[in-house]
């Protein structure tokens, strides 16, 4: 009962931290708590769907179906991610300003940021198909009875979100211009661990093949089946035992949004003083 | 126009698609395992060191499993009657531990490259 709980809880945990900080990252937000829910039940619906589909998904190509589907969603996300982030920090001086305004928590108007809708439901599809798959198996299964296992199941999810309701208390207590380069800055390492993720599905599926070989073992110091190396995965996207591919596309995501940060805000500079030009060159 | 266009990147994908597969499939060794009321079989699994291989991984059990393994850097879940394939390596000669996180009691394993 207890290894089930502790599975379920470490499926949900990163899903859970994911919507914390973003329930945190648009507080104040009009319509938020609906748009938010709104991902989570799409996401649990995709999941449910997933689950139900993944002996025949399994299957596609040559058993690699899984991967393809797993590299797919990751992709999405850390697409979703990193467009938010830039969009995010090019506005966020203009966003913290009016909050400061306002004397209120952050708000940018009345359109969700749907970038970020999107990647919550894809990071509970995600999460949540393994959950199911696994409580689904249980029950199947003769050993365990589901009067054990839901109960086990459902304080695995509880122990998950609790976390996650601890992130978004805590990020509440910060200040309203503060939040925004925090939850900004989490977000970013977020998109990070997601395209860590991204290189270890490529590399399991056999569609890459270059540096996929662990370069480094901290397994000794953290390991990342440990308390705090599950929390710093989840969070950071800790690996005791990265592959090349994994360091890399780590640090290519966190270089390519702060790149796109910086062209964005660039063009938005040279924009301002020269907006007589604009007729001249469409005529 | 356009239309050609997309025939072409149609064609020049599905061609590096076939190439890769080609490849894949010529150069990787294929390794059965077979999980059977939770457990592997073979629990060791020899394989050559150096090189990439391809696990296929048949759960013959009616529960889904999840093969996982931090040293090799793996984990996938294998429905139950599902056969799924795993890229490994290529690895230096040495013990890789693996288990199925779903049953780790009984679900444990080895990979063993030499």
């Amino acid at each position: 009962m207890f290894a089930t709980a502790l599975i379920v809880f470490r499926e949900t945990l990163e899903a859970a931290l994911f919507v914390g900080i973003v329930a945190a990252a648009t507080r104040g937000l009009p319509g938020r708590g609906r748009w938010l829910s709104g991902g989570v039940a799409l996401g649990v619906m995709g999941a449910l769907g997933l689950a139900a589909g993944a002996e025949y998904i399994g299957a596609w190509a040559d058993g690699i179906g899984q991967d393809l589907v797993n590299a797919s969603i990751l992709g999405v996300a850390f697409a979703m991610l990193a467009w938010h982030c830039i969009w995010v920090s090019t506005h966020g001086r203009e966003m913290s300003r009016d909050a400061r305004e306002l004397g209120s928590s952050v708000s940018t108007g009345t359109r969700p940021p749907w970038a970020l809708v999107v990647a919550v439901g894809l990071s509970v599809l995600r999460e949540g198909a393994e959950t199911v798959l696994f409580v689904a198996g249980l029950a199947t299964g003769a050993q365990a009875s589901a009067a054990s296992m839901v109960p086990a199941a459902a304080i695995g999810i509880a122990g998950g979100s609790f976390l996650g309701l601890l992130i978004y208390l805590g990020l509440s207590r910060v200040k309203p211009h503060r939040l925004f380069q925090i939850t900004n800055a989490l977000i970013l390492v977020l998109a990070a661990a997601i395209a860590s993720q991204l290189a270890k599905a490529l590399a399991q599926s056999g569609l890459v093949a270059t540096w996929t070989s662990p370069i480094w073992d901290s397994s000794a110091v953290l390991a990342t089946d440990s308390a705090l190396g599950s929390l710093l995965h989840a969070l950071a996207g800790y690996d005791a035992q990265p592959s090349g591919l994994q360091v890399l596309f780590y640090v290519g995501a966190v270089l390519l949004i702060s790149a796109g940060t910086w062209l964005v805000r660039r063009g938005q500079l040279r924009q301002r003083p020269l907006p007589a030009l604009q007729p001249i060159a469409r005529a | 126009m356009f239309k050609t266009f997309t025939d072409k990147a149609t064609t020049v994908a599905l061609a590096l698609l076939v190439a890769a597969s080609g490849a894949f499939a010529t150069d990787a060794p294929e390794v059965p395992i077979v999980i059977k009321n939770n457990r592997f079989e073979p629990a060791e699994v020899k394989v050559p060191a150096n090189q990439r291989v391809k696990l296929i991984v048949h759960n013959q059990d009616a529960s889904p499993e999840e093969f996982e393994s931090r040293q090799l850097s793996r984990e996938k879940i294998v429905p139950a009657g599902a056969k799924v394939s795993i890229f490994i390596g290529p690895l230096k000669p040495g013990r890789y531990e693996f288990w199925g996180e779903y049953h780790d009691a009984t679900a444990k394993g080895v990979v063993i490259a030499e």
